[in-house]
């Protein structure tokens, strides 16, 4: 029962991470019909930023806002310069995706090399916090994983439904057409969108390589799961990212602990499991 | 508007009929000659490998290019072919159930063609972008799963010392044989192809590329079509994936990363996917570059050339480089009919 439950919140805090990574590739693909399939580059690029941020002012917090602006900054000219120029271009603008994840790994093997990095975390987040009811003691730095989670989770779902802002992209989502001839910029709504997808990526690359490390072949993982959580959790939905990021993490945990040989397959399974029944995902649209 | 006009002529005639040109032939002589020119290096690792590199882009040309769907997932397929050459046969530690090669080559091709169609069954639900993100998720999934087991996939190590069964009492790991192997291979699959876009199959597929809405309202099951397209492809790949597994004489996960599928890819829309030459185009210029980028570049750098080529190809013609050169033909040739004017 112990294994059970701590099955459960390992699955969940993966799930967290998952969701940290895959909301803002869903909300660019909600917007924009982006696959962008160098998200994955951004998650660690905006690690490796936040770690030397981090290791040169000796703050953790610095390193966190390092890698959300950097990936922002680096989101928002990618919308300008490039994607921009190819709007409703769908299978193109993926492709350019692709080749720019394969020049950002080989940068990134260039730059900082094979090594994994391990970020030092402040002392607050540092060791283990008993579980009440459980009888347990679990990780801290997971604990705070899963609560940063919920709040950024809850903080888009805000800015989303109650900002301007966050009208014009739901607006975006629905009908792009008519967004535009209702006189709104639409092109610097795609920057904006970009810009926090982008930077929700370097967040959690800063989150989650210090919850594991940073190294070569991060950035595919993290793009394997932002695929699958939005697949199962439909495109461009806070919740169904949420959902999806949950059902992805347990899937992922249960299969390592229970049959560690075919871990892959449970999460695979629940992928084909959803698309046989909802094509466009738990709470996707048609 | 002009009502559409219709082909009256007898179409079982003209559909079967397969245009060899006089570029045909002397692509076809040039590469039955060229080993006569060239050293073993050039023609198993330049020739052979961008034929076979080649034939597992074409099923992604095929796909891609008369299905609208581009699926990440064909280097799985051919794999796949390879991990059951391994499986069903016999290895340098003998891991394999050590079945006879009769029995070992056409299982692997059926069993790789039986995945594709799976691949296939679970993709074609969706369509556009989303088939490149559930084909490239489940090619992820295959290759972590090679990786993580140990019991049929023998995990990270895989599986080495794989080579052709010697029949009728030739060496086919030779190079020249081994050549001609990838040469006959290569040119059936892409005859195949060729046949395969003129068929009713093929108009039928390219009419639901680009319009499936109307060809279902037509009667055409549209999910059929692309399943069927997927297992002609799957066949493809599968073949090409023996022989890859034969030209490497191992396979590992590292043969089904990311990386690799991708390749394959870069390789199609480099070439182009429009027809069925372009895979080819394709290979040849990746097998050079990645062997000759030594020479331009740092080694290590080989995957930002690779990158950039394929970004510039990418956003300045998006038909690769058969489009560029239909471009540069059509331009010389309105520069010649404007000299013609005057």
């Amino acid at each position: 029962m112990r294994l059970f439950l701590l099955t459960v919140l390992n699955g969940l805090t993966l799930g967290a991470l998952y969701f940290l990574v895959a909301s803002g590739f869903s909300l660019v693909f909600g917007l924009m019909r982006n696959v962008n399939l160098a998200h994955g580059s951004l998650y660690l690029l905006g690690g490796y930023i936040g770690f030397d941020v981090a290791e040169m002012t000796g703050s953790w917090t610095l390193g966190v806002a390092a890698g959300f602006a950097a990936m922002a900054v680096l989101g928002a000219l990618f919308q300008i310069l490039i994607f921009r120029h190819m709007q409703g271009q769908d299978l193109r603008q993926t492709l350019v995706t692709i080749g720019i994840s394969i020049i950002l790994a080989d940068f990134m093997l260039w730059i900082w090399g094979g090594d994994s990095y391990q970020f030092i975390i402040p002392d607050v987040l540092f060791g283990a916090t008993p579980i009440p009811l459980m009888g347990v003691k679990y990780p801290t730095y997971k604990l705070f994983v899963l609560l940063s989670a919920i709040v950024i989770g809850i903080g888009l779902w805000l800015f989303l439904n109650r900002t301007r802002i966050g009208m014009m992209i739901r607006a975006g989502v629905d009908d792009r057409g008519m967004l535009q001839a209702s006189g709104i910029n639409v092109n610097l709504i795609f920057a904006i969108t970009f810009a926090i997808g982008a930077g929700l990526a370097g967040l959690a690359g800063v989150i989650g390589g210090s919850a594991l490390s940073l190294a070569p072949g991060e950035d595919l993982r993290y793009l394997l799961a932002s695929l699958i959580v939005v697949i199962v959790g439909g495109m461009g939905s806070v919740t169904g990212a949420a959902i999806g990021s949950a059902l992805i993490g347990l899937a992922d945990q249960f299969g390592l602990t229970y049959s560690p040989t075919y871990g892959v397959t449970y999460t695979f399974l629940v992928m084909v499991i959803v698309l046989a029944f909802r094509p466009t995902g738990i709470m996707g649209r048609q | 508007m002009p009502p559409p006009q219709f082909d009256t002529g007898n179409p079982s005639r003209s559909l079967i009929r397969l245009e060899l040109t006089a570029g045909h032939l002397v692509a076809a002589l040039l590469l039955i000659l060229y080993p006569f020119g060239a050293n073993d290096f050039f023609i198993v690792q330049i020739g052979a490998q961008s034929l076979l590199l080649g034939t597992v882009a074409l099923s992604l040309m095929l796909l891609a290019g008369y299905g609208g769907m581009v699926s990440l997932s064909q280097m799985t397929v051919a794999g796949m072919a390879g991990y059951f050459i391994a499986i069903l046969g016999t290895d340098s530690y003998n891991l394999g159930l050590g079945w006879p090669w009769w029995i070992v080559v056409p299982g692997s091709i059926l069993c790789a063609t039986i995945i594709a169609t799976m691949i296939g069954i679970i993709s074609v639900r969706t369509e556009g972008i989303y088939t490149i993100m559930i084909t490239l998720a489940i090619g992820v999934a295959l290759y972590y799963l090679c990786n993580q087991n140990y019991a049929v996939f023998n995990g990270f190590t895989g599986f080495s010392g794989l080579k052709p069964p010697a029949v009728f009492g030739i060496d086919w790991r030779a190079p020249l044989p081994f050549y001609y192997l990838s040469l006959a291979i290569a040119a059936a699959a892409y005859l195949a192809v060729s046949y395969f876009e003129r068929s009713t199959f093929g108009l039928a597929l390219q009419a639901i590329r680009d319009n499936p809405r109307r060809m279902h309202a037509l009667g055409y099951d549209v999910t059929l079509h692309r399943i069927v397209a997927h297992v002609f492809a799957g066949f493809l790949a599968a073949v090409g994936g023996v022989m890859l597994v034969w030209y490497n004489g191992r396979i590992s996960p590292g043969t089904i990363g990311v990386g690799e599928l991708i390749d394959i890819l870069i390789i199609a829309v480099i070439g182009g996917l429009r027809r069925p030459i372009g895979p080819f185009v394709g290979a040849i210029v990746f097998v050079l570059i990645g062997n000759f980028a030594i020479d331009l570049i740092d080694r290590e750098r080989f995957n930002m050339l690779i990158g950039f080529g394929f970004l510039i190809i990418v956003l300045f013609s998006p038909d690769g480089l058969l489009g560029l050169w239909d471009k540069l033909t059509s331009m010389s040739r309105d520069a010649r009919a404007e000299e013609w004017r005057r």
